[in-house]
């Protein structure tokens, strides 16, 4: 063997991709499983073609995994552009490129057997493509994943992804012992020919990369005696919905929240639990309601559409203040809009999403390990204070995976049985604390406590009433209990120094994007620092003293914002960013907002490139920064 | 004995029977003449008569004059929104199967903005009384076309008379599947609807009745002047709705198998007469509660942690 080149790295980004149905997906799963294993830190997510059974070879069909591994056991975010791609034909790999997602010096890896394929149109199409990344600085690597595949099956459709996946394996110089293991992991259950054949495939791809790779890569790892765990965001909320004892997950499909509910529904009954899935969104929320008003624990999981169907039975769970919470896994909006993929844009959705003046409590988890802890949190808040929860995920956590330590599940809280005992005859359901607006909530099958709960206003002993005082307590009883809520909460921590130029703003996945980006600036030399909000409804406290640390604020988030240069755009009329205009709402303060919808999660270097392009002009920008910290002189 | 029967073995904790006014709640405030106020006493007396225990009892509403009732009734009552009554109930009953529970809807409530939620709460066969009360028209948003406004009547929405036929709630009903109770009473017969909520209240599945009656402030000439003119044919088996000789006046009677569904489909679909009484009942069909109780575990604490941890091994990769 030809000894290769050792190149040590602190990470990479690796992209997986082939026609839908060849088997890249899998062939992702293992390499992250091997990396995993030798205790690197991971970040993978899903490429999914738009369609289910796209035409093969087109852009459209490019189907398979980007993995971001790293030297330290952590890894936040799906990374910048790729490094290494490997294609299993040049329409995958020119998908990759005009999705901007490939590095200008990326290392391809492309079967050659396109080059020599009886039909010219591809033969063409495949120097084309080269010409073209190569023309860019990529380094073209043909590697022979079909010619050498059916050497050893008969059908190279059936084994190319092992094939690809051996390759990786000698690329990054991994163990391929512990490969042969992973293998044999995934293939569990199937026969021992397929599995033999996926491993002799695996050793051939691998023993083809170490004789032929003139440079390899070394991204160590340590490592460590902390189990960890690997999953996907909906997985963790499906897990976190067990921990945290709920009952009843009531759901109608829609993407991509749906898989949570896959996941939930094989494992919930043997916990004691049911996965309903009813006639439609608005039943989904209503056998939801109605188990929580029975003292069953229960919730929803849902998307943006679903969210607008659910809106009134929201007003109804905050009305009749029955326990409840609710999930949105969200997409691209409006209307059906981009439904495989990431946006933000169902944050004021869901905070004046309902009838009249509903206060609600919106929370959002920032990592796939918070969507696993989040619905304990969610619950404990729906039952004590008798609230509607929503819990804003997105695309990003729902489809991506990370490593995380392993939860402790013995510390799961036990389910104490229902409360039935009787009450005294005329106890009131809802006897309101005048200061925090709690109250005792009656059980039905409660001796004394019966009576109508009604969406309709009411009083103190729950009977429908109309005049004006009576409504006003009804409304400031349910609107104190988020003002309660908000004196609980610890004021969030700031990454990075409490002063500076700049302060990012976000909220949910984006997290991992921002303080890397954040974290590289400052290694620059410049003054940025962070804070991420986990909750959106009741803002947390001390808002306004971090923003004082600060000479100008923005937000980070994925949805939707007027440019400053669009046609027409002014003061008056720009629309911010969805965070921005709550908190300008809540602190009175000229917070600007970083606000596109890509369809995808910002990689760190965009955000990087904001920051440069605001502190290195400060004043250039046309905004009106100037009139910064406060609108109109109010404070 | 399913752990389901177990479940829902209510104690009839009371020595003494309950009494009547033990049920009662407010005074209704519904219009004089309105056939609400004799559902109301009609579902008081099965109560009574079953000897259930107020606080194990759920009626749910959804909204519009019939939705009222659950305010009326001292039991557990959830009045909520509009067509969305069997959503929640469904919730109560997946939650508790041990609670009984009573539906009470109107006709634009079920048939028209909850449209959907009746047809698959019909297939889903959860055991719960479910009373449609059904006067014809729109009444507390003041006369609008509901979906079983006769033709060409005016209303509000249609002054120069209604666009369609009426719906026939019997005939859909029966076309579902897991159809396994229908039943047609009027206010106008007391002693009929009093037979026929009892039965209702008997059947283990989903008791589907669909009550006539008039809005005497809307709709005075509905039904024939509230029943006067109005013919009907009340169907007689020995395991049926019994019918009193003085009904006799107000139509005839014809025999019918009401555990025939092909019989029962032929009789849903003839309106006039209208039929009265019991068109179908099935104690066979599962109910949905049952079928899923049946398939979950209860683990203690304990095993429920095992399980946890298992799982978590699943995912777990180094």
């Amino acid at each position: 063997m030809a000894p290769s080149r050792l190149v040590r790295l602190p990470e990479h980004t690796v992209e997986i991709v082939s026609d839908a149905g060849e088997g890249a997906q899998k062939a992702a799963i293992a390499f992250a499983q091997l990396c995993a294993k030798a205790g690197n830190g991971l970040w993978t997510v899903e490429i999914i073609p738009s369609e289910i059974r796209p035409p093969p070879h087109t852009i459209g069909s490019a189907s398979g995994n980007r993995i971001r591994l790293a030297e330290r056991s952590k890894v936040t975010n799906a990374g910048n552009r790729a490094n290494v791609v490997l294609a299993f034909n040049e329409m995958a790999l020119l998908s990759r490129l005009e999705a901007g997602s490939l590095a200008d010096d990326v290392l391809v890896l492309i079967d050659d057997h396109w080059a020599t394929h009886d039909d010219e149109r591809y033969r063409i199409s495949y120097r084309e493509v080269l010409d073209k990344v190569r023309s860019r600085g990529a380094t073209i690597r043909e590697v022979p994943l079909e010619r050498e595949t059916i050497r050893h099956a008969e059908d190279a459709q059936q084994g190319k992804n092992m094939f690809a996946v051996g390759l990786l394996c000698a690329l990054y110089n991994k163990d391929m012992d512990v490969l042969d293991d992973v293998i044999r992991g995934i293939f569990k259950g199937k026969a021992r020919e397929v599995i033999e054949l996926a491993v002799r495939l695996a050793d051939a791809g691998y023993q083809y990369g170490v004789k032929h790779f003139e440079q390899r890569f070394e991204i160590q790892a340590v490592p460590t005696d902390i189990p960890k765990v690997a999953m996907n965001g909906n997985t963790a909320l499906a897990l976190g919905a067990v921990s945290a004892g709920f009952e009843i997950c009531s759901m109608y499909p829609i993407t991509p929240a749906t898989s949570a509910s896959h996941e939930l529904s094989g494992i919930f009954e043997d916990f004691g639990g049911f996965v309903h899935q009813a006639e439609d969104e608005i039943a989904a929320i209503g056998v939801a309601l109605g188990a929580s008003y029975a003292g069953k624990t229960a919730l929803t999981i849902t998307s943006g559409p679903g969210m607008a169907l659910k809106t009134e039975f929201q007003g109804l769970a905050v009305m009749t203040e029955t326990p409840l919470v609710i999930v949105d896994v969200q997409r691209g909006g409006p209307s059906t809009g981009l439904p495989t993929k990431i946006e933000q844009s169902d944050l004021l959705h869901a905070l004046y999403g309902a009838p009249g003046d509903a206060p609600k409590v919106v929370i959002a988890p920032s990592t796939i390990e918070e969507c696993y802890y989040i619905l304990s949190l969610a619950r404990k808040i729906a039952e004590e204070f008798r609230m509607l929860v929503i819990v804003l995920s997105d695309a990003n956590l729902a489809t991506g995976q990370q490593l995380f330590d392993r939860p402790d599940v013995s510390q799961t809280p036990r389910r104490p049985p229902l409360d039935l005992s009787p009450v005294p005859l005329g106890t009131l359901p809802y006897d309101w604390d005048p200061t925090t607006g709690l109250s005792q909530r009656l059980i039905p099958g409660q001796p004394g406590g019966m009576g109508v709960t009604t969406s309709l206003n009411h009083d103190r002993n729950g009977k429908a009433c109309y005049d004006a005082e009576r409504n006003q307590r009804g409304h400031s009883m349910r609107s104190r209990k988020l003002a309660a809520l908000q004196q609980s909460l610890n004021a969030p921590s700031v990454h990075g120094p409490p002063e500076g130029d700049l302060l990012l703003v976000g909220w949910g996945s984006t997290r991992g994007a921002i303080e890397e980006a954040v974290d590289i600036a400052r290694g620059e030399g410049l003054a940025v620092s962070s804070v991420h909000l986990q909750f959106l409804s009741p803002l947390p406290p001390g808002l306004r003293e971090i923003f004082a640390g600060f000479r100008q604020i923005i937000t980070v988030e994925l949805n939707y914002s007027d440019d400053w240069e669009d046609p027409l755009i002014t003061k008056e009329n720009r629309r911010y960013g969805q965070l921005a205009w709550i908190l300008r709402a809540a602190t009175l303060l000229d917070i600007d907002c970083y606000a596109k919808v890509p369809g995808r999660p910002y990689m760190p270097v965009e955000i990087m490139d904001e920051i440069k392009r605001i502190l290195g002009n400060q004043s250039g920008i046309e905004s009106p920064a100037e009139t910064f910290p406060a609108i109109a002189g109010a404070n | 004995m399913s752990m389901l029967a177990e479940l829902c073995v209510i104690e009839s904790g009371a020595a003494d029977p309950h009494t009547l006014d033990e049920y009662e709640s407010e005074t209704p405030r519904w219009c004089k003449g309105c056939g609400d106020h004799g559902v109301l006493a009609a579902l008081q007396r099965v109560l009574r008569k079953n000897n259930l225990d107020p606080e194990d009892v759920v009626s749910v509403s959804g909204i519009g004059c019939s939705s009222r009732l659950p305010h009326y009734l001292n039991t557990y009552g959830f009045h909520g929104i509009h067509g969305r009554a069997l959503p929640i109930s469904t919730g109560v009953r997946l939650a508790r199967p041990e609670l009984p529970v009573v539906v009470i809807m109107g006709d634009g409530d079920c048939f028209s903005i909850g449209g959907n939620h009746w047809l698959h709460a019909i297939r889903y066969n959860i055991d719960a009384v479910v009373l449609v009360l059904d006067n014809e028209v729109y009444a507390l948003t003041k006369m609008q076309v509901s979906p079983t406004t006769p033709d060409g009547w005016k209303t509000n929405t249609t002054p120069h008379g209604t666009y369609l036929q009426p719906m026939n709630p019997l005939s859909v009903v029966m076309g579902m599947t897991n159809v396994s109770f229908l039943a047609q009473t009027a206010t106008w017969l007391p002693a009929h609807l009093d037979e026929t909520i009892e039965k209702a209240w008997e059947h283990h599945g989903l008791s589907f009745v669909r009550i006539l009656q008039r809005c005497p402030v809307f709709m005075p000439k509905a039904f024939g002047d509230g029943g006067l003119n109005f013919p009907v044919v009340f169907l007689e088996h020995e395991d049926g709705i019994p019918v009193h000789p003085l009904l006799l006046k107000r139509g005839a009677t014809r025999a019918h198998n009401h555990r025939d569904i092909n019989e029962a489909q032929r009789v849903a679909v003839s309106v006039d007469p209208a039929p009265m009484g019991l068109l179908y009942r099935n104690p066979d069909v599962p109910t949905y509660e049952e079928i899923r109780w049946n398939r979950q575990e209860r683990p203690d604490h304990r095993t429920f942690v095992e399980r946890l941890d298992a799982l978590m091994d699943r995912y777990t990769v180094s």
